[in-house]
């Protein structure tokens, strides 16, 4: 095997004999992209300068292995556009936390950055500025997204490991498309600050890895309070792979029967009902479950985030950063830099959470969808105060195929039917693999858990995975 | 709840966004589609519930006022489309 193919915890070790340096994996990964992606697409910005980092620590928990982060992480120094016209040469002056974190751990930050759909508004790579990204498994289906660049480039071995963000699924869903693992943590366990903002009540940025073991490792590293995100809670980060001890016998797991419906693909079904067969023969008790205001979640999440996506891109006028039109009159040059550098998403959904908030619309739409989310909200609480875990599948399909659904965005909207409901409670959720179609499309397994509990999430994923052959199977490139 | 293309004009307008005659055409479709999706909420009960407008049980978190290092102003104007001296420039908004 290259080294490029090899998981990060793997590598780790191997970089702690001394048997690999950090350079020869950087070296393997350049091979592979210039190899294969000019099909996939992952990255961004090709031609950027291939970064070298000369002071590497050994005695740093990760040696100089290098992480892959999506385009809407600020990275100093290093070129962070959110895929969009309207940051169109936007250099950062400082590091985001999570970056400051992984320096600190003597990480690399990859000098390619992944792609994504603009400002994360998506579900499938096709909104990115620079074009959509190609699934790993089949060239002429989608990734997912938005974190489609970065679950592609871990998928076919660009990638040790990376960073996405999730605000509707936006880790989950391309993990699960593209057959590796993604984790969005609690809501305030990892630091947003350097995140370029999307709807912030929502955002957090987590790992999306070859195996369940790397989850662990990334999620711990990027965790814990910054007093420069006040969003961030100040407690303990426990070690997360202490949760990996392929014992599950005795949880207690809930199927919620709302995510069983019309819409669900028969064959993810299949894949989904064996998945949930073997967590019962690991010992775990399963039982049905509801959660009742599921049905709700897609159109409450469409009114508050993008009434929070009004106000955070609002900055993106021409001013600070970014492209600005040419105009002798400030609000015809705001007007025209907006209508120039955002692409056809961007715009409707500034529209749109312009609207709801807007006067004599607030009432119907932003408030009644505050109150609804409060409804989500304690359905979960009452399943996790019987249960150990909620586990679904991320995704009602596998992969689709580019084109499909970019005419229609309630039909793209709706693919994260599975995922949105988590971000609206705040609570973690994991993908892992857990099979194929017979089109041979991977189909991922989600596991939710009650806030701050990752360690559950880490628990029944590594029982899973360890059981199972999925993780190993990789795309023939 | 229709939407129709003057207030799509008006809540672009609000928005600073600069619509040609196509992209309202076909906004207001997709928009109206959206919204008809989106008024399924309006049949729920929600009497005596309270909002979420955040899912943590945080209030205000406060610090002392201890001035420390923050961006110079040549680092803060690094990625100004257009600068003069220690300010960014834009059109003029006077007559």
């Amino acid at each position: 095997m290259e080294l490029n193919q090899l998981s990060a915890h793997e590598l780790l070790s191997r970089l702690k004999s001394g048997s690999v340096t950090p350079r020869a994996i950087q070296d393997s990964l350049y091979v592979r992209i210039e190899d294969i992606d000019p099909k996939i697409k992952a990255y961004v910005r090709l031609n950027s300068e291939k970064g070298h980092n000369s002071k590497i620590d050994p005695d740093t928990p990760l040696k100089g292995l290098p992480v892959t982060i999506k385009d809407n992480i600020c990275t100093e120094g290093l070129n962070t556009e959110c895929c969009s016209k309207i940051l169109q040469g936007f250099c950062p002056p400082y590091d985001a936390t999570v970056i400051s974190k992984l320096k600190k751990s003597g990480a690399e930050i990859f000098s390619l950055k992944a792609n994504m759909d603009e400002f994360a508004f998506g579900s499938s790579t096709e909104n990115s500025y620079f074009g959509p990204t190609h699934n790993p498994w089949n060239l002429e289906c989608v990734p997912g997204g938005s974190s489609g660049g970065s679950a592609a480039a871990v998928a076919s071995d660009e990638a040790i490991w990376a960073l996405g963000s999730d605000t509707g699924g936006s880790i989950r869903q391309p993990a699960s498309f593209c057959g590796v693992v993604g984790l969005k943590p609690t809501y305030g366990r990892v630091s947003r600050f350097g995140l370029i903002a999307f709807a912030s009540s929502f955002d957090q940025i987590g790992p999306i890895t070859k195996d369940v073991e790397d989850a662990a490792i990334l999620t711990r590293i990027i965790s814990g309070y910054d007093p420069n995100d006040s969003t961030s809670l100040d407690r303990d980060v426990p070690d997360y792979t202490k949760s990996l001890t392929n014992d599950i016998k005795g949880l207690k797991v809930g199927i919620p029967k709302e995510y069983f419906i019309d819409g669900l693909d028969a064959q993810v079904k299949a894949v989904i009902d064996e998945a949930i067969d073997k967590l019962k023969k690991l010992g775990a008790c399963v039982k049905q479950v509801s959660l009742p205001h599921t049905e709700y979640a897609v159109a409450v999440y469409y009114i508050v985030a993008t009434a929070e996506t009004s106000s955070n891109l609002a900055r993106f006028d021409g001013v600070q950063y970014g492209y600005r039109s040419k105009s002798d009159n400030l609000i015809q040059m705001y007007k025209q830099t907006r209508a120039e550098g955002f692409g056809d998403e961007a715009k409707r959904r500034i529209i749109l959470g312009t609207f709801a908030l807007s006067h004599g619309y607030y009432d119907a739409y932003y408030l009644r969808a505050l109150k609804v989310r409060t409804l989500i909200r304690r359905d979960f609480d009452q399943v996790f105060s019987d249960f150990d875990c909620i586990v679904t599948p991320t995704s009602p399909t596998a992969a689709f195929r580019i084109g499909e659904k970019i005419q229609d965005p309630l039909k793209m909207y709706l693919s994260d039917i599975y995922t949105i409901s988590v971000n609206l409670a705040g609570i973690p959720a994991i993908s892992v693999p857990c099979g194929f179609t017979r089109g041979g499309l991977p189909v991922g397994l989600q596991i939710m858990a009650s806030s701050f509990n990752e360690e559950m999430l880490f628990r029944v994923a590594y029982a899973y995975e360890q059981n199972t052959q999925w993780h190993k199977i990789k795309p023939k490139l | 709840m229709a939407i129709d293309n003057e207030t799509i004009k008006h809540v672009a307008h609000l928005a600073r966004i600069e619509l040609q005659p196509n992209e309202l055409e076909k906004f207001s479709i997709q928009l109206h589609e959206v919204l008809d999706f989106i008024d399924k909420i309006s049949k729920l009960d929600i009497a005596n519930i309270a909002p979420s407008s955040h899912i943590l049980s945080i209030s205000n978190v406060l610090r002392e006022d201890i001035p420390g290092a923050s961006l110079t102003p040549e680092r803060a104007l690094e990625n100004a489309p257009s600068k003069k001296g220690n300010f960014f420039s834009v059109p003029k908004i006077i007559e």
